[in-house]
């Protein structure tokens, strides 16, 4: 649509009369096909087509293959007689008339051809000529046209001519007054690019000059930019052999260094006429001397010293002559030109900038505090003895690494041992008493990692714990002792992954594997003295320090290896994965807090959430945004690993939606989680103590639901001791249902999906049909209603919708009700509805309206809220009819032609 | 020497009705000013989309292949090339000239209530009541969205676009924001199901209405509450609310059959203006001049402010 690009619509100039609009269905009108197209002769008569290769169109006679004179030649001459005058035929004895014509292959009138035709004395023309003379291959073989110059004008030309335009004059309405240049304001900034310097400067020498009122100029001829592709491999502006130079010679010239700008390769044609007179030819000290020449004598000087400059100035102002780098200071110039001649020559299309470019700022490096030292001060290092141990660790927690750096102990103070391990050596010992020393440098690299992460963890979450035990709000189960946690917290967390513990690192010593095991048992029941417990009370000091850190090590190592391990393999479909699913990290909680701010308008930090968000890369580059996580793979938010069958993620799954990521409700701790021991312990179980750190916003939401407004009631189903958030109220009904849930969600889907693929077809037959693109959203549920039977989908239905229905507006009570109307309903019925259907230029459409409007509105309303509704089966299938004869009805204007309706509205 | 400045004209509403169209196309679900407000489309409920210039009333194009009705709809910002999005799932990507389909993405579980281009028009981001929001590349040929944003919880009312943010409503009532540059995603919670959200024209507040009948300005960056305005009836229906060309008036549709305008800074209602009986389905305000255009039933209104000349003879 070439109409939509002009910018303005004032601009657009309507010629003659518009094509009538299509109409609806109508196709518009092919042309003439090829079969049907025909050609006919000057007389009007058909021609019919003999054939590409017998003659086309111009064979035959009268159709015929004949001739006038039937089958005999025309001519036909014994030649027994007369040998000697054979008549010789040349082609036109071939030829028929059309061919002889003005426009056949051999026209016998004399017209001009193309080649001879005028070449009018436009100069974006000639520019082009001479660009493409100097850049083809053989530089100068179009200046033969320019020798022969027809004087014939183009048709154009001749009238522009009439139109009383003169050559060298602009094209377009005569201005009154020649527009003055806008200076630019300096107070005003202008940014973009730099005009081109020598634009306009042409026309303003003669500013100061007198201008009669009532003379009218004509607009200035303007060349515009010359736009020739460059389909060379040449350097920018490179212009090849100068055709000038190599075919006319420039001996006796000047060598003209800095010749630039366009104006010098304007005046090519008038240099030729002036070197006409020499014979043409290469010639110079590279080709050496023909044997045909005379004047050898010339061979090896034909330079000559005068060519060059000898002074560092010109001789006289204004020839043109100039040094080498001598600038021409004595010459009135422009600013811009004076920085030309330093800069060289000046590329076709560019031009100097008239500002300079801003030099960068450099910022100096911060000053220093006077009393910085650049040295780094280390903490103080505590010998590993076992004696000491626990000081350690708290060191080792507090700086956030681990012990074993380099000290600032003098070396005088390390034995052989310890340098070898500041070195990165294996220590030399007897036997191997401990896995580690199987380990490789590397390996022990990673622990040293996994160390360091649990130890930060274990910082963060001993503040978090204390600032739980500082609410008071619930007793603290265990609260984790300093110097263990971060051993609890690894070995918790690495076990929470992996159950089955076949890791074995003490086999050869079954006692000591023992011993592992029970330590193992006693840290996962997050008791803080496992190691001091299961150690055999018979060994030594040094022994019992030795074991427990091997064994500490070991569990950290098992761990490490299968985080590792896990994290480049991808788990197997149906038995990992199984377990748990993935689920975002960060959940858009606390929703009666936040509604309750927006009650009392307090909207910015009580009402946001902020979250990190992954943009994918693919979407960066289109946005043209740097992507701001580069080094991620990750895409949309963050998710973490979740216990599968944990209730909570699967509260607001919607039934109809299908997308993969199951999103949580909210964080809350299940109370009925101590009910199943049954389960494997997962990672899940770890967080139990963070969940804790919501307490206290769950206790004000409490506090608020019940004195609020609009607090929920208790759902028929809940019991009434749970007053708590509807969230989980729902979690309670979904918990029941979780096993049936899953199973029936594994073994079929649910009713609703064969209610969208199969029901609709049918009642969309059962409608009256007599409008196939009726607005079938509403006129369904009668049928639909009869035949939805499903217990057990029911339930599932029920449990989940609740908790759906509670999250978009949790303050409209959710009164439960049984669920088929609301799952027929909320097949289409998201959200805010659109505006009815109905055209306003049938009068009695609007009078039913009028009649209707309360009792549909209401409907409207019921079905807006969707989630919520109840069996009002009768009323909502009567305002269902008002609203199938609403559609019905609207079916009368639209069958008015668009003629009409066209000629309606204009 | 330089003249003074022409003093500036004091905001002008829109409150002449110029002319009305009827459209043809059955309810018009939507109806939205192309890029420098020359041109408009209008989204029918019989499954077609047209392109009007509106203040001449005359049809230029009408583009049908939508297997249901049409509910939204956008121009690139080179006028090149159209999207629309229905009740068919589909989202359709249009060529302006020869009015074909140049691709139909199909993937949405529901119908797409909401399309906008971003500004160099090389993706198209769909908002469905699935509750995700995709978008679509319309560079490459992958069948696949790009990205599909699903941190709704229910279905997406609005979506709109700026250089490099994605607003979004939805009807779990929540304004999600978005932000590539910053790779985040700003969440405010304003309660009642949304039905349409703008960016102002500086970028710097978002305009929220929602279904309790109240339109609400938010400071982008915070949050906070900078406005909020009543007085119109929005209880049930997906209507549309935007800024004025100069962001002096937030405007909005109401059920009753009026459009209203109040003064942003003071919140007061400056003009309700009355169209027709029914409900005022859709609205879009031209870009640069007070201009309006509003959707009753089966026709548009095309709105000038009091002192404005019709040029030329109307077509």
């Amino acid at each position: 649509m070439a109409a939509l690009d002009s910018d303005s619509d004032e601009d657009l100039v309507s010629y003659g009369t518009g094509l009538e609009p299509l109409e609806e269905g109508e196709r518009p009108k092919k042309p003439i096909p090829l079969q049907d197209q025909t050609v006919r002769d000057e007389k009007g008569r058909y021609k019919r087509f003999h054939g590409a290769f017998s003659g086309g169109f111009s064979a035959g006679y009268f159709n015929t293959v004949g001739s006038k004179e039937g089958w005999t030649p025309s001519s036909f001459v014994s030649s027994r007689q007369n040998r000697a005058d054979k008549s010789v035929l040349g082609p036109e004895d071939f030829m028929d008339e059309e061919d002889l014509s003005e426009f056949g292959i051999a026209p016998k009138s004399i017209v001009t051809t193309d080649d001879f035709a005028s070449k009018t004395k436009d100069r974006i023309r000639e520019k082009a000529r001479q660009l493409a003379a100097a850049t083809a291959p053989i530089p100068g073989a179009t200046l033969l046209d320019d020798l022969i110059t027809p004087a014939k004008l183009s048709v154009g030309f001749e009238l522009l001519r009439k139109m009383g335009w003169k050559e060298g004059q602009g094209i377009g309405p005569r201005v009154k007054r020649r527009p003055r240049r806008q200076k630019p304001d300096p107070g005003v900034k202008i940014y973009g690019c730099a005009l081109p310097p020598g634009g306009s400067e042409g026309s303003e020498d003669e500013d100061d000059d007198y201008l009669p009122e009532n003379v009218t100029f004509a607009p200035k001829d303007v060349t515009p930019v010359d736009f020739t592709p460059k389909d060379n491999v040449h350097g920018l502006a490179y212009k090849g052999l100068d055709p000038h130079q190599a075919l006319f010679g420039t001996s006796g010239e000047h060598f003209n260094l800095f010749s630039g700008g366009p104006e010098e390769t304007g005046d090519l044609l008038g240099d030729i006429g002036v070197n006409k007179g020499r014979k043409l030819g290469i010639s110079g000290q590279a080709f050496g001397v023909g044997a045909l020449e005379e004047e050898d004598d010339d061979i090896y000087a034909t330079e000559t010293l005068s060519k060059y400059d000898t002074v560092l100035k010109d001789e006289e102002p204004g020839d043109g002559l100039y040094g080498w780098t001598a600038p021409r200071q004595y010459k009135s110039q422009k600013e811009s030109e004076k920085d030309l001649r330093y800069v060289g020559k000046i590329l076709d299309g560019f031009s100097l900038a008239s500002k300079p470019l801003s030099s960068k700022k450099i910022y100096p490096p911060p000053e220093l505090p006077r009393d910085y030292r650049p040295v780094h001060y280390f903490r103080p290092v505590v010998a590993a003895t076992s004696e000491n141990s626990h000081l350690l660790q708290v060191l080792s927690e507090s700086a956030g690494k681990p012990t074993n750096d380099p000290g600032t102990r003098s070396r005088h103070q390390l034995n052989a041992c310890k340098r070898g391990e500041l070195l990165g050596e294996t220590p030399i010992q007897g036997a191997p008493t401990s896995v580690l020393e199987f380990l490789s440098q590397k390996d022990k690299e990673r622990l040293k990692e996994v160390k360091q992460a649990t130890d930060l963890k274990a910082a963060q979450l001993r503040a978090r714990s204390l600032a739980q035990s500082a609410s008071g709000s619930r007793p603290q189960p265990l609260s984790p002792d300093v110097g263990h946690c971060s051993w609890h917290m690894a070995l918790s967390g690495g076990m929470a992954s992996t159950r089955t513990s076949n890791f074995k690192p003490f086999a050869k010593d079954p006692e000591k594997q023992k011993r592992y095991e029970e330590f193992l048992a006693n840290m996962k029941r997050g008791q803080k003295d496992a190691l001091e417990r299961c150690l055999d009370p018979g060994m030594t000091e040094w022994e019992r320090g030795r074991e427990r850190d091997e064994f500490a090590r070991a569990a950290l190592l098992y761990a490490s290896s299968h985080s590792t391990l896990s994290s480049r393999f991808t788990h197997a479909q149906e038995e990992d994965d199984s377990e748990q699913v993935e689920v975002p990290r960060d959940q858009e909680n606390d929703v009666s807090d936040k509604q309750s701010a927006v009650k009392m308008k307090m909207f910015g930090k009580l009402t946001r959430d902020t979250f990190e968000w992954h943009p994918d890369k693919l979407l960066c580059k289109r946005f043209n945004v740097p992507d701001p996580y580069p080094d991620s793979t990750l895409v949309g938010l963050p998710r973490v690993k979740r216990d599968k069958y944990s209730v909570f993620n699967f509260l607001t799954i919607p039934e109809t939606a299908s997308s993969p990521v199951t999103q949580a409700s909210s964080e809350k701790v299940p109370q009925h989680r101590a009910s199943d021991k049954s389960r494997k312990p997962s990672r899940w179980d770890t967080s139990k103590e963070e969940k804790k750190e919501d307490s206290i916003s769950e206790f004000l939401s409490l506090a608020r639901s019940k004195v609020g407004p609009a607090k929920p009631e208790p759902s028929p189903l809940v019991n009434k001791e749970e007053a708590r958030a509807t969230e989980s109220v729902s979690n309670k009904v979904v918990n029941k249902d979780v096993d049936s849930q899953t199973e029936g969600e594994g073994s079929r889907p649910s009713m609703d999906l064969f209610k969208a693929i199969f029901a609709s077809s049918s009642d969309e037959k059962s409608s009256s049909s007599e409008d196939e693109q009726g607005d079938s959203e509403d006129d369904q549920e009668g049928t639909r209603e009869a035949d939805f039977k499903s217990s057990q989908e029911t339930h599932l239905v029920e449990a989940s919708s609740v908790a759906q229905a509670s999250e978009p507006a949790p303050q409209e009570p959710a009164p439960f009700f049984p669920i088929q109307k609301m799952q027929i309903d909320e097949r289409e019925a998201f959200g805010p509805r659109l505006p009815p259907v109905f055209c306003p230029s049938e009068s009695r459409v609007l009078c039913v309206i009028h009649l209707h409007g309360p009792r549909k509105k209401k409907h409207r309303k019921h079905k807006h809220k969707g989630k919520q509704k109840n069996k009002k089966s009768e009323k909502s299938s009567s305002s269902e009819s008002t609203d199938s004869s609403d559609s019905q009805s609207e079916e009368g204007p639209t069958d008015l032609s668009p003629q009409e309706l066209l000629r309606r509205v204009v | 020497m330089a003249f003074p400045e022409p003093k500036p004209r004091g905001p002008e509403l829109p409150q002449k009705r110029l002319k009305t169209l009827d459209c043809g196309q059955r309810a018009v679900r939507a109806v939205r000013f192309n890029v420098d407000g020359n041109y408009c489309l209008t989204c029918g409920s019989d499954k077609t989309l047209k392109l009007w210039n509106p203040l001449r009333g005359t049809l230029l194009r009408t583009y049908s292949g939508h297997g249901y009705e049409v509910l939204d709809a956008a121009g690139s910002f080179d006028n090149s090339s159209l999207c629309s999005g229905g009740g068919d799932k589909a989202v359709v990507l249009w060529d302006v000239a020869s009015g074909q389909v140049v691709r139909k993405f199909r993937g949405h579980a529901g119908k797409v209530n909401t399309v906008q281009f971003n500004e160099e028009a090389t993706v198209i981001l769909s908002g469905s009541i699935d509750s995700t929001i995709r978008c679509w590349d319309c560079r490459s040929r992958k069948p696949e969205p790009v990205q599909t944003l699903d941190e709704a919880r229910d279905g997406i009312s609005s979506v709109k676009v700026s250089d490099h943010e994605v607003l979004a409503g939805s009807v779990d009532g929540r304004v999600r924001r978005y932000d590539l540059r910053m790779g985040q995603l700003f969440s405010d919670y304003v309660g009642s199901p949304i039905t349409c959200i703008c960016f102002s024209r500086d970028g710097q507040c978002t305009l929220v209405s929602s279904l309790d009948s109240t339109l609400r300005l938010l400071d982008k960056d915070t949050g906070e509450l900078l406005g909020e305005y009543t007085g119109h009836k929005n209880k049930e229906y997906k209507l549309d609310c935007c800024l004025s060309e100069r962001d002096t008036h937030v405007v909005s549709c109401s059920e009753d059959g009026k459009v209203f305008f109040w003064d942003l800074v003071e919140g007061a209602l400056a003009l309700a203006l009355p169209v027709g009986p029914g409900v005022v389905q859709s609205l879009t305000y031209h870009p640069t001049e007070p201009c309006l255009l509003t959707a009753m039933g089966g026709s548009i209104q095309c709105w000038r402010e009091e002192t404005y000349e019709a040029e030329g003879a109307p077509g």
